[in-house]
């Protein structure tokens, strides 16, 4: 913050780059890696939202995403006629993100009359809930089967479901989502909730009302994740009970932290690190033992880096610094002498 | 109404209740005094279940059976315990989150051993084969001794809490952790032995539960699914409340099946629902 143009710079080459990319690296890149990890990001952003600014740990994330996803499927179009109601693009993909909104809501609801591991609890508790109400319902979700051939729609002539025009709109949806996130932060709603992360019982004596903060975030969170959900189901074309199990939900648990739920950026940095884990392991080791090793990462990273991926990347930074020496940005600061990172 | 098939789901419902109060129990207690969720406790339940299989294949006897997926899963439960959890005293939002990266190990290393198959824990002769009821035809001799079991761990539990010394260092460290080290005791020890106990009964549930219904991968997520609900009904940390937990979860998992199959699994969490709304705490927790 003390030197807003080098940081302003960063962000514009980083954006740039995202931009010019996709014409320059391969398809399976394009595709499987940068879209994939922008879809994943976008999901796990909905959580750091709520675990970096709330202190509120959800595992009800990805289902959340995946009512969004179920909603878009049954009033859109896919390959069984038998369910669902096709309606136009644009109404599919506004059901979509209102049944997500108000999904992620109600997990609100219920999940702010606990705190921390509790919250966990109840969030998981509910997630895998609907993983059996989506496997057992028929007239719904269509129990095991699921949906199936759903596509992006074509926007204005523009064919979303091609590579390189839906790698264009994983990138502004989340890119715009990781502003709005990076933004809120700063709005007087954004610093309440911090607020109410490092002291609810203060808060409430200043007289905010520490519930509706609460659940406020859980519907902007539920609104990322609905996005997220959206993108998701495009990418795969496919939604069924397997994509809203535990594990699924426990995925986005473990690419933020992969990558840090400290700092929003840490959802995207997570998501890259795990798509290109999952897609460069198998070289290393049998494929059907990847569990076991992200299972081995995540518990090293538990273990030794609390901060993720992104509080890594801070503390080399720091130490780098220290080390040429502060002189150099002496003057910038004025009198006020270096601020020291927290530990 | 069928009154043969309402009595049958009555006791599907109570032989349900009992395997969910065995696995529910080690996990309360283990919260109760520890504050660990342990989101790893299907993934003990499971390994208990395939040890318990092995030895039942090796021995052909169900005792042992019962005796070796015990053991083992509270020895896995120890070594989560010192290997892991112990490092980092009273961040439970780190040990939880370490858990789950075991539990994510364990089945799928269990995966890598077992296969994706179902097994079975062939249930000892003397408790083959179904029984006459009044009223309701035959009913499988083993589910109702699933019941008997549950009984009796339930009063072992009761004895153990109540009436050994061991129990009453138990309920002071639930109440009272830094207190109970003040007065010299060795908490630290008494934390192992609890983190083996929920082991134990986590092991003993996954014998029970391989006999009564099946061994495969998944059963891990269910059983901490209906433990993480249990015990969110019944309140953490208390053995009274898994028991009442369990018993309205596996009414509400058994007649919402029975009655409207496809919803089954709502009535599950209405009642979790219903309960944080009124009682957050649940409703034999303790107060905060």
């Amino acid at each position: 913050m003390t030197d807003p143009t080098p940081q302003f710079r960063l962000w514009l080459t980083a954006a740039a780059l995202l931009v010019v990319f996709p014409l320059l690296a391969p398809a399976f890149w394009v595709t499987q890696i940068a879209s994939q990890s922008f879809i994943l990001g976008t999901i796990a952003l909905s959580l750091v939202l709520l675990a970096g600014y709330g202190g509120m740990v959800s595992l009800a994330q990805l289902a959340v995403a995946g009512v969004a996803g179920y909603f878009a499927a049954y009033f859109g179009v896919h390959s069984g006629a038998s369910l669902g109601i096709p309606l136009p693009w644009g109404l599919t993909i506004l059901v979509g993100l209102a049944a997500g909104i108000i999904f992620g809501t109600l997990v609100g609801l219920i999940a702010v009359r606990c705190q921390g591991i509790y919250m966990i609890m109840i969030t998981l508790a509910m997630a895998v809930g609907l993983f059996y109400l989506a496997r057992q319902n028929l007239g719904f979700f269509n129990a095991y089967n699921g949906f199936h051939g759903i596509k992006a729609p074509v926007v204005l002539g523009l064919d979303m479901r091609q590579p390189l025009p839906f790698y264009y709109l994983c990138l502004v949806c989340a890119g715009g989502l990781y502003a709005f996130v990076v933004y809120l932060g700063r709005t007087p709603f954004g610093l309440a909730l911090q607020g109410v992360r490092d002291d609810a019982r203060r808060m409430r004596t200043l007289g905010f009302d520490v519930e509706r903060i609460r659940v406020m975030a859980f519907a902007l969170a539920g609104f990322i994740a609905a996005v997220g959900g959206l993108l998701r189901l495009w990418y795969g074309g496919s939604i069924s009970p397997g994509s809203i199990n535990a594990g699924a939900s426990i995925t986005i648990l473990i690419i933020a932290i992969l990558g840090g739920m400290a700092k929003p950026i840490g959802a995207f940095a997570g998501a890259l690190l795990f798509v290109l884990i999952q897609n460069f392991a198998i070289d290393f080791i049998d494929r059907e033992r990847f569990n076991t090793m992200i299972g081995l990462i995540l518990l090293a990273i538990i273990l030794f880096l609390p901060n993720g991926a992104v509080g890594l990347a801070e503390s080399i930074r720091e130490r780098f610094r220290v080390a040429s020496g502060p002189a150099d940005r002496q003057p910038e600061s004025g009198a006020t002498p270096e601020v020291r990172p927290k530990p | 109404m069928d009154v043969k098939f309402f009595l049958t789901v009555v006791l599907n419902s109570l032989t349900l209740a009992a395997l969910y109060f065995i696995v529910a129990a080690g996990f309360t207690l283990v919260f109760g005094l520890m504050r660990v969720l342990n989101l790893a406790h299907g993934a003990v339940y499971l390994l208990g279940a395939y040890v318990g299989f092995e030895v039942m294949q090796a021995t052909e006897s169900w005792l042992l059976a019962a005796a070796g997926g015990a053991v083992a899963a509270a020895l896995f439960g120890v070594f989560m315990h010192v290997a892991i959890l112990s490092w980092m005293p009273g961040q439970e939002l780190r040990q939880t989150l370490a858990t789950i990266a075991v539990s994510l190990i364990a089945a799928d290393l269990m995966i890598a051993n077992w296969g994706g198959l179902s097994y079975q824990i062939e249930v000892p002769d003397l408790l083959f084969g179904s029984l006459p009821l009044p009223g309701l035809g035959r009913y499988p001799i083993f589910r109702l001794t699933l019941i008997g079991i549950a009984i009796a761990i339930g009063v072992l539990l009761w004895l153990l809490l109540n009436r050994t010394k061991l129990g009453m260092m138990i309920r002071a460290g639930v109440d009272d952790r830094d207190m109970l080290a003040a007065m010299g005791k060795n908490v630290p020890l008494v934390f192992i032995a609890v983190a083996g106990l929920g082991g134990l009964l986590a092991g003993l549930g996954g014998v029970v539960g391989g006999s009564a219904l099946a061994i495969a991968p998944g059963e891990d997520a269910r059983v901490l699914l209906s433990s993480l609900v249990v015990v969110i009904v019944g309140g953490m940390g208390s053995v009274v409340g898994a028991a009442m937990g369990a018993l309205l979860v596996g009414f509400a998992e058994q007649f919402g099946l029975a009655y409207t199959p496809t919803y089954g699994v709502v009535y599950t969490f209405l009642i979790m629902v219903a309960v944080l709304a009124v009682r957050p705490r649940g409703l034999f927790g303790a107060a905060t």
